[in-house]
């Protein structure tokens, strides 16, 4: 056990750390150069794509130092705020940490969140200063953030460079020297901590663990210990560029586990695994059932292919245990899904996937998070879809999610990103200087205001310099409200938001204005109206088609005219009746961009 | 049904898209070559016979009295032209001098369609047109002096204004010569013209689809008290004085179509010449019809019925769309444009109302099959 390393990278996105991992894998010659393929650990083509990792992953490595073999076990891990779940998973399968920090941007908002983690797992954490061959590097600036917030020394910060291969070496002989080994005892009963899992779909979920005490053995009977379900190990095995099946591992080892297991929501991540006889005492601590922030409904766009989207959302769980969905119906969309996701991102990342892995079209109505209305007879009504909020006249009071922000950016910034957290409605907790022009600002904000256009927009007021990072506080008392929209008098329930009172006016109104410029004209004039129950908040009229008429039709006209009315006609198909109103797919998808 | 078309034109109005050229040397040899395509597709149509023969452009009217001459010599060394047969000769008023009235008619040209489009400089003018308001209202009136009873006039409206007055007085110019036949286009921005350039540069700001709507409204009003007959979308005639070639192409009847850019149809197929003077006369010296020929399925058979039907005063005959092609209308869409007063429908015909023609685009394509 003395001869391994068990460790992550904790980086924020953009600052190298797929990169840094590759050149690892080189230095060490676990990869040889042709098998070498850019950030050959995000294996997905979505994540080479976006240039996330979204889903974590392990790799060993053995390196020869002073004469001895080490084995090297990385854990990556996502690096999004939809995935600190994960994050923990992973940190807390290691004995260290490597910080990494980009030298020309400085530290991050996640950075930070993710190292007092990794602390407070008791890991020794490695910093480590990379791009320091950019022009732009601010290397003294940076390296003096990393020693206010470490409390370490100026030296113990290795200088690297993932593009150059600069620092591999130092970072190599550093996680050695620096990174104690796993401890454990390989004679009591078998703790293995789940740290994550993939769905390969002719093994079934193969699940990466690290075993913290015991040894497993190929054709163990194990038991998962939240989901109390037994299983036969049918192979473990070693994660090296391709697994490598092994008879046992014990305490301190990380290694995979094939068990024909078909459903991902089996395996949570953070569970315990144990021998199904002679168990142990208790699970690991900090095991949470990971639970969805924003949930919206999923459409697809044909409506005759609703059966074949349950298929693929089926598949894509298989892999994606914190996809969560029911069928749910829509006057106006017909049958579709309900979905809840991590966050917005994930909700982008699903509908992706369903695009392109399943040749699925969707439409995506308004996202929303969890809301709680009390009725005036004291019942408490948890509401995850507009279509669930009780009648004005029967509620009482609302509450709704409230997140603590964290929030990291250059001094300059400041007043933008203040004005904007105001907006979404926001308690300014604290503010702090980390050094002279990076501030740390803390907030209390209503989650319903970040998962829609916050983090884009904080973005851009920060020219990309802000970053964020969040934890859920709990519920707080709240003013929400259902705004409907109607199309001459027909509600389009796909188009309902919940929304604070005081923004359902400009709400309602931005939104009848883009409707307007979204739905084509018809043979009537069409009434687009916003509501709160049955109080009209805002109103915008498409005028009546007056003249829709070719003026010659002989000889060659009557093919051209055909066709082109034809084509006209099949892009129709995708529209959807409300009442009489053809609405088209973009109108739908119109919430989500109220301010482009 | 034969149809020739003649390439050449002055000058390009500005809202033109029809192939022509102005390159006006090839006249000649494109003659040459009209007259060897009619050989070449002399048994194109099942029949000999000839009701109608219809010189269209472009401007046909460029043509000298000569090469009009050479085109009928071939058309009836080939062909027998039925006695009572309509012979139409679209027109610019500028080139129906008294002689050249004369000429066509001791030619045998029976009936003019005269591109007039309105009686105001300013927007003939603004059109890049060739003739002036002055030389159409002699050269309508030297058509009648010669003794061309039946003859159209060709009014175009859409052009921005205040007011209705210009279109107002376009009409009734035109009615008092009292045509048999009137046709009426409204101003189209179509692409790849001149036009089109000028509304997207913003020199010029087309009036809007609510004043043409009122614009067309006028029209039908004041044409249908003055016993014209609103026989299909753009078409207004006296009684008895329908265009029978062109009522011939929304009846699915077979026509032969010479010249570059010429559409045929024998029943089953349509075929179109290729849209380039000097690529067309190369072919046909070569012995050879440049055309795409395009057979029509039944979903596209129905279409084109319909889009073509439903624009004129026949209507669509459900039987028929019923026996040939198994096509049922939709009585759901049927009963909501006729709430809307859109159309007019019994168990036997479904037709367009005044209101409705103005949408036709949007209804017929409502019925459309799309597979």
């Amino acid at each position: 056990m003395k001869d391994l390393r068990n460790f992550c990278i904790i980086a924020h996105i953009d600052h190298g750390k797929s990169t840094l991992a590759d050149r690892l894998l080189e230095f060490t010659n676990t990869v040889s150069s042709r098998e070498m393929q850019a950030q050959l650990l995000d294996d997905m083509d979505l994540e080479r794509e976006r240039g996330i990792t979204i889903k974590s992953h392990a790799i060993q490595m053995t390196y020869l130092y002073q004469g001895n073999k080490y084995t090297l076990n990385l854990i990556d891990t996502p690096g999004h705020v939809d995935f600190s779940y994960e994050v923990s998973r992973s940190i807390a399968a290691c004995e260290g940490a490597l910080l990494l920090v980009d030298a020309a941007q400085g530290i991050e908002a996640q950075t930070i969140s993710n190292m007092y983690l990794a602390l407070g797992n008791d890991l020794t954490i490695i910093p480590v200063l990379n791009k320091v061959d950019l022009p732009s590097a601010m290397i003294e600036e940076v390296s003096d953030q990393i020693v206010d917030l470490l409390g370490c020394k100026r030296e113990d910060i290795i200088h690297a460079s993932g593009k150059t291969g600069l620092g591999i070496e130092n970072i190599l002989n550093a996680v050695i020297e620096r990174i104690a080994p796993p401890k454990g005892d390989i004679a009591a009963p078998l703790q293995a901590l789940i740290f994550d899992s993939v769905f390969n779909s002719y093994r079934g979920i193969e699940v990466y663990f690290k075993v913290l005490n015991g040894t497993i053995r190929k054709n163990d009977k194990v038991k998962f210990m939240a989901t109390n379900i037994n299983y036969q190990a049918d192979e473990i095995g070693i994660l090296k560029l391709k697994q490598e099946e092994v008879q046992q591992l014990s305490a301190g080892n990380v290694g995979y586990l094939i068990s024909g297991i078909k459903n991902a929501k089996e395996v949570k991540v953070g569970d315990t695994i144990t021998h199904s006889e002679r168990p142990c005492a208790a699970a690991i601590q900090g095991f949470e059932d990971v639970k969805p922030m924003v949930f919206a409904g999923l459409y697809p766009v044909d409506t005759s292919e609703f059966e074949e989207m349950r298929a693929s959302l089926e598949k894509l769980q298989l892999n994606d245990a914190s996809l969560v969905w029911e069928p749910e119906t829509s006057a106006a969309l017909g049958f579709g899904f309900r979905c809840g996701f991590l966050g917005m991102l994930h909700m982008e990342i699903v509908q992706e996937r369903l695009e392109r892995e399943f040749n699925m079209t969707v439409i995506t109505t308004v996202p929303s998070v969890q809301f709680h209305a009390f009725l005036t007879n004291g019942t408490k009504v948890i509401v995850n879809a507009p279509s669930e909020m009780p009648e004005p006249n029967a509620l009482s009071h609302t509450e709704e999610p409230f997140i603590k922000a964290q929030i990291i950016t250059k001094a300059e910034y400041i007043g933008g990103i203040i004005s904007l957290c105001m907006d979404k409605r926001g308690l300014i907790k604290n503010q702090s200087y980390l050094t002279t022009d990076r501030v740390e600002l803390v907030f209390d904000l209503p989650l319903s205001e970040v998962v829609f256009d916050f983090f884009d927009k904080l973005k851009s007021i920060s020219r990309g310099y802000a970053s964020l990072d969040y934890e859920l506080i709990g519920f707080r008392e709240t003013d929400m409200v259902k705004l409907d929209i109607m199309l001459n008098g027909e509600k389009v329930d796909a188009l309902s938001a919940i929304v604070h009172r005081d923004k359902a006016y400009p709400w309602g109104k931005k939104l009848c204005e883009k409707l307007k410029e979204l739905l084509p004209q018809q043979q009537f004039e069409i009434a687009i109206q916003a509501a709160i129950g049955a109080k009209i908040v805002a109103r915008e009229n498409v005028r009546a088609l007056r003249k829709d008429v070719t003026a010659k039709c002989y000889g060659g006209d009557i093919s051209r005219k055909r066709k082109l009315l034809e084509k006209q006609k099949k892009g129709k198909k995708r529209m959807r009746q409300v009442g009489s109103v053809e609405v088209p797919q973009e109108a739908f998808m119109a919430v989500l961009k109220l301010d482009s | 049904m034969l149809y020739l078309h003649i390439p050449f034109c002055k000058k390009a109005c500005h809202y033109c898209d029809f192939h022509f050229s102005t390159s006006l040397q090839q006249q000649k040899p494109m003659v040459e070559a009209l007259c060897t395509e009619i050989a070449l597709q002399k048994d194109y149509l099942d029949t000999k016979i000839l009701h109608s023969i219809y010189f269209g452009g472009g401007t046909p009217s460029l043509l000298t009295g000569d090469e009009l001459q050479q085109i009928f010599d071939t058309i009836r060394q080939y062909f027998t032209i039925a006695d009572d047969a309509e012979i139409t000769l679209e027109a610019n008023p500028d080139d129906l001098q008294l002689a050249k009235l004369q000429t066509l008619k001791a030619i045998g040209i029976n009936r003019l369609s005269i591109g007039v489009q309105t009686f105001n400089d300013h927007y003939l003018q603004t059109m890049n047109r060739t003739h002036t308001a002055a030389e159409a209202i002699a050269c309508v009136e030297n058509t009648k002096l010669i003794g061309f009873n039946n003859f159209s006039i060709d009014l175009m409206y859409g052009f921005p204004a205040a007011n209705h007055l210009n279109w107002q007085a376009d009409i009734a110019q035109v009615l008092a010569f009292r045509p048999t036949h009137i046709s009426t286009y409204c101003l189209t921005i179509e692409p790849k013209t001149a036009l089109y350039h000028q509304v997207k540069t913003k020199q010029f700001v087309p009036a809007s689809d609510n004043f043409a709507a009122e614009q067309y409204e006028i029209l039908i009003e004041q044409l249908t008290t003055q016993d014209y007959q609103h026989y299909e979308i753009s078409n207004f005639a006296l009684p008895t004085f329908y265009a029978r070639h062109n009522s011939n192409y929304w009846k699915k009847g077979k026509y032969l179509g010479i010249g570059a850019s010429a559409h045929s149809y024998n029943g089953t197929t349509r075929q179109a010449n290729i849209a380039n003077n000097n690529l067309y006369i190369k072919a046909i010296r070569q012995g050879q019809i440049p055309a795409e020929i395009e057979v029509l399925t039944p979903a596209e058979h129905i279409n084109e019925y319909i889009l073509v039907n439903l624009r004129t005063t026949w209507g669509c005959n459900r039987e028929w769309l019923a026996t040939n092609y198994n096509y049922k209308f939709s009585e759901k869409l049927l009963a909501a444009y006729a709430q809307q007063g859109l159309m007019v429908y019994d168990s036997q015909t479904v037709y367009l109302t005044s209101k409705g023609r103005l949408l036709a685009d949007k209804i017929c394509s409502d019925f459309f099959v799309v597979l």
